[in-house]
């Protein structure tokens, strides 16, 4: 069942990329039934921590390579999230008329692939293939369907991936080395790092921590970010801060913590001072932003800042938090760029300050623009509000310095996002938001659905926290012994 | 064995359709005749001591699979043949001819076990091969080429004689088994004079694949020369040569470790010839002096694989680097010769508008593109990664971090060519494919991407 759901988005590639005008709709339709059957999945999911729907065959036994994938907790969450925004992006690019329609598809559905099998991967090797796989398509969505300024920033944005991923496969190809049965398994990799010292472990983490962070990004990794994200078309923005950023996430809690807990121990202050840099970094110059696109882009690097922070709390509530909070941002923030993609159809201009008067035109649209924009800055009863202050309360038993820092991510937010809202959206009409269409069925479709998660998940996460639960409690046993073993 | 008679009977035989007007015969005829020498070559596999001709040939498992892929790279090139010399009045018939004694010369480098036999292999490969060259008779260019490739050629054969010379006054032979007893009754103390013999002929066999330092006829000759034989310089005579040059030192070594002063100097140059190949890479105008430099760079790659000897065990890294290699290769030529045809030049900006005009070029030149640059899930990473991994094993393990660093930069420049066939030019035209040339290229390219989801299908033949 789980090679169907890999390799089922890549059989419908060869439908959609003929499919000329209805591509799109074969494409929907695709993710709408990739995301029937990890619905199935989850209902047969065991909520223990054990690893399931395990698929182990070798690939290249030569060099020891084997093709596993499986799901705990943590992967089924990640899956549920990427099945779950893939049509929301496809549905909400059903207005615009895009050059060649059955590539773009194409590469979105590629896409889809490469993140389910990074999200399930358990063999090493097989990870890094999805993990460079992601990267292929999007490149191309920017490349072709770009902004104008977009071959630089897209190259750019390539080498800097690209140089953190080799940083990682030579950290790979050294672990791989040091077990004994020479295996890319997880678990392989898992126990031959007990044996090595912690200076190893530190280089390890680094090597790993880069390519993470490159991803992610975490300061000072993260200046390919605004652009790309600007000049990417709305539907390569919103697969990039939605789901691309997660790998990142996603993978210190599968690749870092549990394969270098040593290595954790020794420099994961750092990784967290470097987060909590992006945190404050990150909300102050989006305060200083003028372009609503770049502002949310900005935003993305202080939400993911904070998670990536209360990652390296090492204790539950951060990594639970972790957890609540990488679903709630891949929602928000895919909302927050379809509302530019809307304000951009509609005006040509991200510009804050031309824009204005909105909700005269299109209260509906201002009203849900308000439930999502209150959940990206944290309001009770919103989905933001249990993962930050899940992570919080997290990095606050770390140190209370640092969760007094990490803080302030609440009040800038609500700073830039509120100020953000009151330009845009309130006050008076100007020659750019006077012919305000109002939103199509399919933005209304997808607002909603939003909306309403955004709702839902801040009213009741506990499902979440059910899901992920027995295997965040694992992964904190497993490196809080090993830490406590070495003092 | 019966791939080499067959072939040269077919090169002959072409070469009379040519003396006897019938040049329409020709295509089909080699296309039959390559498909029947693979065929037999595979009937081979598996024959335990298929020695031919008084030990001078040997149809090991090395052999018949290189001989394979040769056979297959040619059986590739010659289905873009018939768009490229289509306007072309020159004596087809001849240059086809010449096409297949390369070929020849290839399997006899990769079948030879003794040492005449590689001299013999070398010369009919390079021969024809200089002939090749200059057989755009009116070219300035390609006359240089032609001239320049010659006389770098004599060179380096001289210098291989001169080494095969002193291997053979230290030996009393020029049989490959009898070189790798010699060696193993002095248990590790070679003479100088048989050290000297066997770095004379790693640096002969070096100019033929073009390893630094010894690669600076490479981009003027790959430039000069018609497309087509630079296609064949650039995958079917690199892919030989490599074959020559490992199955030299692993049949002579093969219970022996080899010389430090050898590995040193093979060391160097790997990390030399992947760094200076890149560099001046990096700084190439045209696609196909940058394609040049590619090549060079890609043969410090394999020198790694060279490096990292022992038991034939790299033999597989190189057998799959090379086939994955050239396939790419070939595409993004093959994508080159179309441009270079229609568009009169050969420069980054002759390729713009490739996307609108030509999807389908574009996308040939993407997946070759991806495949060289080693991006995964294309078969190019994997062949990277066997050749590391080889090297790895065998505990070499600097010369793997700077390949790593030097595939970075390899990104750089692959992908200027290939962001240049997504530059919007609406001025161009589009550019004619003929059926033949698309089935080929579009069959090159499914197979880098089959060999690169499942690479165990080809990497563990020999």
């Amino acid at each position: 069942m789980i090679i169907f759901l890999l390799a089922f988005p890549v059989i419908s590639i060869l439908f959609v990329l003929f499919g000329g005008r209805i591509a799109k709709c074969i494409a929907f339709g695709s993710s709408v039934a990739e995301l029937i059957v990890s619905f199935v999945m989850f209902s047969h999911y065991q909520y223990n921590s054990n690893v399931q729907f395990l698929f182990d065959q070798p690939w290249i036994p030569q060099l020891g390579i084997r093709f596993t994938v499986g799901m705990d907790g943590i992967s089924m969450l990640m899956v549920l999230l990427t099945n779950i925004l893939i049509p929301l992006i496809i549905l909400s690019s059903f207005k615009k008329e895009y050059s060649r329609p059955g590539l773009f598809y194409g590469l979105i559905l590629l896409m889809q692939t490469a993140l389910l099998g990074v999200f399930t991967a358990l063999d090493a090797f097989a990870y890094y293939i999805f993990w460079e796989m992601a990267l292929v398509p999007i490149y191309f969505i920017i490349l072709m369907w770009g902004g104008d300024n977009r071959v630089k920033v897209t190259f750019k944005f390539f080498i800097y991936t690209m140089a953190g991923s080799l940083l990682m496969l030579i950290a790979i190809i050294f672990l791989f080395f040091q077990t004994t049965e020479h295996s890319f398994s997880h678990q392989a990799f898992a126990n031959a790092s007990s044996s090595l010292s912690p200076t190893v472990q530190g280089w390890l983490f680094w090597a790993f921590f880069i390519a993470f962070a490159i991803k992610m990004p975490v300061f000072p990794f993260h200046t390919w970010q605004p652009d790309t994200y600007t000049q990417a078309p709305p539907q390569g923005t919103m697969l990039l801060s939605g789901i691309m950023l997660k790998m990142g996430t996603y993978s210190l809690l599968r690749w870092i913590l549990p394969i270098v807990p040593l290595g954790v121990a020794e420099w994961g202050n750092v990784a967290i001072i470097l987060s909590l840099i992006s945190v404050v970094y990150g909300s102050l110059i989006a305060i200083g932003q003028k372009d609503l696109k770049r502002m949310f882009a900005w935003s993305s690097i202080a939400h993911v800042g904070l998670i990536s922070a209360g990652i390296f709390s090492l204790t539950l509530q951060g990594l639970q938090g972790s957890m609540i909070q990488m679903l709630s941002h891949g929602i928000n923030i895919v909302g927050l760029f379809l509302v530019a993609q809307i304000i951009y159809d509609r005006t040509k201009t991200h510009t804050m300050s031309e824009l204005g008067g909105i909700i005269s035109k299109s209260p509906l649209f201002a009203g849900l623009f308000l439930i999502i924009l209150l959940g990206s800055v944290a309001l009770p009863l919103t989905d933001g509000f249990i993962g930050e202050f899940l992570l919080l309360s997290g990095i606050y038993q770390y140190n209370v310095w640092m969760a007094a820092v990490a803080g302030l991510t609440i009040i800038l937010g609500a700073v830039y996002m509120l100020r953000a809202y009151q330009r845009t959206i309130l006050g008076e009409m100007n020659g750019h938001t006077e012919e305000f269409a109002p939103l199509h069925w399919n933005e209304t479709l997808v607002l909603v659905c939003i909306a309403g998660m955004v709702i839902f998940i801040g009213v009741y996460p506990q499902p979440i926290l059910d899901l992920t639960g027995p295997a965040i409690k694992n992964i904190v046993d497993t490196i809080n012994n090993q830490i406590y073993t070495l003092r | 064995m019966n791939a080499i008679l067959l072939l040269s009977a077919l090169s002959i035989l072409t070469l009379f359709a040519g003396a006897f007007n019938m040049k329409k015969l020709a295509l089909p005829l080699i296309f039959i005749g390559l498909i029947g020498a693979f065929v037999l070559n595979l009937g081979e596999w598996n024959v335990s001591d298929n020695y031919f001709y008084n030990k001078m040939l040997l149809f090991d498992h090395y052999a018949v699979a290189f001989s394979g892929l040769l056979t297959i790279l040619t059986l590739f090139i010659f289905f873009l043949c018939h768009q490229y010399y289509k306007t072309e009045n020159a004596s087809i018939a001849d240059i086809y001819g010449l096409l297949i004694f390369v070929l020849i010369g290839g399997i006899i480098m990769a079948s030879y076990s003794n040492l005449t036999m590689l001299f013999i292999g070398i010369e009919i490969l390079s021969i024809s091969l200089y002939i090749l060259a200059g057989s755009r008779r009116l070219s300035l260019r390609s006359n240089e080429a032609s001239i320049k490739y010659f006389l770098m050629g004599s060179f380096a054969t001289g210098f291989l004689l001169f080494g095969i010379a002193l291997v053979y006054g230290e030996t009393h032979s020029f049989h490959l088994d009898v070189i790798r007893q010699y060696v193993e009754l002095q248990r590790g103390n070679l003479s100088l004079k048989f050290t000297t013999g066997i770095i004379m002929m790693l640096i002969g066999l070096s100019f033929k694949v073009s390893v630094f330092p010894f690669h600076f006829w490479a981009p003027d000759v790959y430039e000069g020369s018609p497309t087509l034989v630079t296609i064949f310089m650039a995958t079917v005579v690199k892919t030989a040569g490599f074959a020559a040059l490992y199955r030299l030192f692993v049949i002579c070594f093969d219970n022996t470790p080899l010389p430090d002063a050898w590995l040193n100097i093979v060391w160097g140059m790997a990390a030399l010839t992947m760094t200076v190949g890149n560099f001046s890479a990096l700084y190439q105008k045209g696609a196909k002096r940058m394609l040049a430099f590619s090549s060079v760079s890609n043969a410090g790659y394999l020198m790694i694989g060279v490096l990292a000897m022992n038991h034939y065990f790299s033999a597989n890294a190189i057998f799959y680097y090379t086939a994955v290699y050239s396939l790419a290769t070939i595409a993004a030529f093959g994508v080159l010769m179309l441009v270079e045809k229609e568009r009169g030049s050969n420069e980054f900006s002759a390729f713009r508008g490739l996307s609108t005009h030509n999807p389908f070029l574009a996308g040939v030149l993407v997946i070759s593109m991806l495949s060289l640059a080693g991006i995964p899930p294309l078969a190019g990473f994997f062949s990277k990664y066997y050749i590391f991994y080889a090297a790895i094993q065998r505990g070499y393990i600097w010369i793997v971090v700077i390949a790593i660093i030097n595939s970075l930069i390899g990104i750089y420049y692959y992908f200027r060519l290939m962001i240049s066939a997504f530059a919007k030019e609406p001025d161009m035209e589009k550019i004619p494919e003929e059926f033949s040339y698309k089935a080929a290229l579009l069959l090159i390219c499914l197979l880098i991407i089959a060999l690169g989801v499942y690479p165990a299908v080809m990497s563990g033949l020999i």
